[in-house]
């Protein structure tokens, strides 16, 4: 059974926000995503001050099995990301939500994260699949 | 054990090493090496015997049913690489003029001659040297044709979410945008998402067909007509010839640029690892620009089209004519095969394919898209055995080597999960056919009985199951002494 924390949103293609206090969002893949892509080998991330649209593919998650985009949840400029992957590809798979973590972005609007799933919706949306 | 594990210092190949030294002086001093190669010191017969042994060990055509799908991994006659490799062909130098050769021109005249029939295009290049490069070739052609008419606004290139990776790479490496046309739950493109997507930005649709989910594309005139009438080109992914061959004809589905893998089809398999041969073929408005050089038969003799004939072509994308080896192999596989032989071809690759997938359905293997007719290959998903059993189409794979098969492709297309796409080619019998089913029969008893079998699966071959994330992660291709 996939891990859904109840304190984040969830976009369609897989990935988790979390609003922090400073008004930026943090985001990932699930837990879900990971299960599906397996160990990962390999993560490319986008430049810091990169605007990314909603949806937009701004990095790859690769596996054995396959190289996947991760799509933007939201909106907004690209203000950090996690530098530790390069070397670690492994914490996405052990700590999806934690040291996992992939960007975090100055969101264009903050109103677009509610536009996103709640995480019942989500738990529902990867039962349905 | 590797060969420089049977090294021992000073051991040599006594009777036909030189006696005395060669030596170099006539080499600049300064580009003689100090120390000897470390090359392995061993016997004559260790080094036979070492690679026989490792030949043995591998799977192959010729010792497995090798149901790899999108490799078309058949019988390929002996002949047609016996032929390819007469001397006239295979001592003739590239640089050597036209009229020295007139054999060899011929034969890939022909060849030209009866791929353009095969598939209905208006010519043919036969020098792209694999897939990917023979699409490169196909959108540098699209892109060179908008070029010439100032038509600069179209910058993305559509591309069918299920589509080889190759396709949104090559749109990229030509320099357009890639924009991804989703598919339905029937494994059809979403004709009413590609409506909404064509305009005036549309250099043209990357169209596969028989399209990578083992189906056939069934609004194929539909989705021409709507990105022709956008101003956009067509071209048609033709990796996949094998279930089509001389039944249906891209040129007559109005496409406009057509790929083949010639290493899948005609005789090399793809699976091999190369080399191979992609040519490309072009309906009217995009011969100019086709890549050269080109064979052309001035009714007295066969000559080379090049930059100079066609002023107008991308250019050049190998040395001479590409992977020529591939290319006399499949010329002679065409002659042997000819016109009803190739209708065989696609009918046997779907029969046997059509046939495989209703016998696995029928032992329990889950379809992907179980509503639809095979084309030569089909994918079967484990999502249910790795819900229930925690078994992934890995195991199977694994443990299918176990039963003395080649796996089937696993993991792609990356749209099903958990999947494998079984091509059983035309060449396999009915009882090889039903062995691979009572294989697979027999390894989902297991999953349900004991699952461990299957996840540290395989069993009975020299290595056991790789640790694929440890050798991704931490690459190391050297051998390094102690
Ligand atoms: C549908 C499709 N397109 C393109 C290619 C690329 O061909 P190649 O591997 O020769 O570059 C393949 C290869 O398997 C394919 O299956």
């Amino acid at each position: 059974m996939s891990d859904v924390p109840g304190d984040l949103r969830y976009s369609k293609s897989h990935e988790w926000v979390r609003v922090n206090d400073d008004g930026t969002v943090t985001t990932g893949i699930t837990d879900h995503a990971q299960g599906l892509l397996g160990d990962l080998v390999f993560v490319e991330l986008p430049e810091v001050d990169h605007e990314v649209e909603a949806e937009e593919a701004c990095a790859v998650v690769e596996s054995v099995k396959a190289a996947s985009d991760v799509y933007a949840p939201i909106a907004g400029t690209v203000v950090e990301v996690n530098e530790e992957l390069n070397d670690a590809p492994e914490a996405v798979n052990q700590d999806p939500y934690g040291a996992g973590w992939l960007m975090r972005l100055q969101p264009s609007s903050v109103e677009d994260v509610e536009r996103l799933m709640s995480p019942d919706e989500y738990q529902e949306y990867i039962e349905s699949e | 054990m590797l060969i420089f594990e049977h090294s021992r210092p000073g051991r040599r190949a006594g009777v036909q090493a030189p006696a005395a030294e060669a030596s170099a002086d006539d080499l600049p001093a300064g580009l003689l090496r100090e120390d000897r190669p470390a090359l392995p010191e061993v016997s004559e017969m260790q080094a036979v015997r070492h690679y026989t042994r490792l030949s043995q060990k591998n799977f192959s055509i010729d010792t497995h049913f090798y149901p790899l799908g999108s490799c078309t991994m058949k019988y390929n006659p002996r002949a047609c690489n016996t032929l390819a490799m007469l001397p006239g062909i295979l001592a003739r130098h590239p640089l050597a003029p036209a009229s020295e050769g007139q054999g060899a021109l011929a034969c890939l005249y022909e060849l030209q001659e009866m791929l353009k029939e095969v598939t209905g295009m208006k010519a043919v290049s036969l020098t792209p040297a694999a897939g990917a490069q023979g699409e490169f070739a196909g959108v540098a052609m699209i892109r060179a044709y908008h070029d010439a008419r100032n038509d600069d606004a179209r910058d993305e290139i559509l591309v069918p979410d299920a589509a080889h990776g190759t396709n949104p790479a090559t749109a990229t490496m030509c320099g357009y945008k890639v924009r991804e046309i989703p598919t339905l739950d029937n494994g059809d493109v979403d004709v009413d998402a590609l409506r909404e997507a064509v305009g005036e930005h549309t250099a043209g649709i990357m169209l596969t067909n028989p399209s990578t989910l083992g189906v056939f594309e069934r609004r194929i005139k539909e989705i021409a007509d709507i990105v022709h009438q956008a101003g956009g080109l067509l071209y048609y992914d033709g990796a996949n010839l094998n279930a089509i061959l001389g039944k249906v004809r891209p040129g007559d589905m109005g496409f406009d640029v057509i790929h083949m893998n010639l290493h899948k089809t005609f005789s090399t398999p793809h699976g091999g690892g190369g080399p191979g041969a992609g040519p490309v073929g072009v309906s009217e408005r995009l011969e100019p620009f086709m890549p050269v050089p080109i064979v052309d038969y001035d009714g007295d003799e066969y000559v080379w089209l090049t930059e100079k004939e066609r002023p107008q072509s991308i250019g050049r994308l190998s040395a001479f004519m590409g992977n020529a080896g591939v290319l006399f192999r499949a010329y002679v596989y065409a002659r042997l095969l000819g016109r009803e032989g190739m209708h065989r071809v696609a009918e046997f690759a779907t029969l046997n394919a059509n046939y495989l997938m209703k016998r696995l359905q029928q032992a329990g293997f889950d379809l992907a898209f179980p509503d639809r007719r095979a084309t030569h290959e089909f994918i079967v998903t484990l999502k249910r055995q790795m819900k229930e059993l925690n078994v992934s189409a890995m195991d199977v794979a694994k443990r299918l080597l176990d039963y003395g098969y080649h796996a089937p492709t696993t993991y792609f297309p990356l749209l099903v999960p958990e999947c494998l796409l079984i091509e059983p080619t035309e060449t396999e019998s009915r009882e090889e056919l039903d062995g691979f089913v009572e294989a697979m029969t027999r390894i989902l008893e297991e999953a349900a009985g004991d699952a461990g079998l299957l996840h540290e699966a395989p069993h009975t071959l020299p290595v056991r199951r790789l640790d694929e994330v440890r050798a991704a992660r931490e690459l190391d291709l050297r051998w390094k002494a102690g």
